[in-house]
């Protein structure tokens, strides 16, 4: 049984404004879709409405696996890592993860400190996010992809500020994440390093 | 999903004490607010006295919307609440926790020092205990209908005044009735009961329609 990612016939719009029209894809387990295009092509918002956070105009994103409920939107088996860190400042690493692996996370929850050493980052467990570079913060950003188990990754330029050993090790998250039979939908720039993924390029901005 | 809501009380409750030092800084304004009345109104006791309870109540709704603004405006800055958005737990009832976290952190302790402060503006016994039930009554309703101010300004830089705003005519019944119930425990021909009891269906009528327009409101101001 497989996990599949359905988008028929998207169009979204930002403020009454058309920004993406007519989109169509469909990947399943295993699989990684990029997107790609100029600023302000639209991309963000596409991954927004896939996390359910933006509602269509028009069109269709179903998401239908063994242990999905189609009763159920999309976003909720989903992770969705943004522009914005969602980070505390005034909280530690340890405790931010820990909130987030209570308030994302269905069944099985990983340990912070874990997903901390998952991204690298072991020793700023007890350190305020506040204190943490804009790199480090990113990094523990990304740990919450790991204290909850969700079939769905959608990363917005999950590669931004991050210094090359922690690109590599994300490039590795993916693979096990997609080797797993998990989703991965990215938008970047920079080369992710996502293997045989499918790419999705989005128009000049009208 | 009661393991995603407590997670998020906690949350609340630790950066309440971390962030801009807690309750101590609601109970300090409320402080002020209460001291700075007998220097503009004179030292007349019986005036003092007569009018208390309308001044606590006064300076509790302002240090109640201390800090309401930020309830969701900072995690809707850093993202948080689009994550929260995504979690186990419905926008709802999300939203009820974090105005119950809000109130517990912030009204509670005005609660607490209302009959302490009220000492300073003359009052009895009787009109210590009647504002102190009055206050603990009401002050959820202004926590949850502040709430739908702060939802309609989360996505806005400067949303402060105009939760402000948008918050105090609704405050209004509130007021009312709470410094009509505070004036009915020292005497009077209302009993207690009558206004008090409105007070506390205003509460309650706020704690449950307040998170749907709140939630509604994060809603739409996302899209």
């Amino acid at each position: 049984m497989t996990t599949v990612l359905s988008v028929e016939r998207l169009a979204l719009s930002r403020g009454g404004r058309l920004v993406v029209s007519d989109v169509a894809f469909r990947i399943e387990s295993g699989e990684a879709l990029l997107v790609t295009g100029p600023n302000g092509a639209g991309k963000s918002t596409l991954l927004r409405a896939l996390a359910g956070l933006l509602r269509p105009s028009s069109g269709t994103i179903r998401l239908v696996g063994p242990q999905i409920d189609p009763d159920d939107p999309p976003g909720l088996y989903a992770h969705y890592v943004g522009h914005a860190d969602a980070l505390k400042s005034a909280l530690t690493a340890r405790e931010n993860l820990a909130f987030w692996g209570a308030a994302l996370g269905r069944a099985r929850t990983a340990d912070p400190v874990d997903a901390l050493q998952r991204v690298g980052l072991p020793h700023v467990a007890d350190i305020p996010a506040g204190w943490l570079s804009a790199g480090q913060k990113r990094r523990v950003s990304l740990g919450r992809l790991f204290v909850a188990a969700r079939p769905v990754w959608i990363l917005d330029e999950p590669a931004t500020a991050l210094d090359k050993a922690s690109q590599s090790r994300l490039a590795d998250a993916m693979a096990e994440h997609r080797a797993s039979g998990g989703l991965v939908v990215a938008a970047t720039h920079a080369p992710l390093g996502l293997e045989d993924a499918h790419e999705l390029r989005l128009g000049e901005a009208p | 999903m009661k393991a995603a809501l407590l997670a998020l009380l906690i949350r609340e409750f630790r950066l309440a004490n971390r962030i801009g030092g807690g309750a101590a800084m609601g109970v300090v304004f409320f402080l002020i607010l209460v001291t700075i009345v007998p220097f503009s109104i004179g030292p007349d006791l019986n005036l003092l006295s007569r009018i208390g309870p309308a001044i606590l109540w006064i300076a509790a709704l302002l240090a109640t919307l201390l800090g309401l603004d930020r309830l969701f405006q900072s995690d809707q800055e850093d993202g948080s609440l689009d994550a929260l958005r995504m979690g186990e737990a419905p926008l709802e009832l999300v939203v009820a926790t974090k105005c119950v976290a809000h109130w517990a952190a912030t009204c509670l302790p005005l609660v607490i020092v209302a009959p302490l402060f009220g000492l300073m503006l003359a009052m009895d016994a009787p009109a210590l205990a009647g504002v102190t039930a009055t206050l603990l009554a009401g002050t959820p309703a202004l926590t949850f209908l502040g709430a739908i101010g702060a939802a309609l300004t989360a996505t806005l830089r400067r949303g402060g005044l105009l939760t402000a705003i948008l918050i105090l005519p609704l405050a209004i019944p509130v007021l009312i009735f709470g410094v009509s119930a505070s004036a009915a425990a020292t005497g009077g021909t209302v009993p207690f009961a009558t206004p008090f009891l409105i007070l506390v269906a205003l509460s309650l009528a706020a704690a449950a329609l307040a998170p749907f327009a709140a939630a509604a409101a994060l809603r739409a101001m996302s899209d």
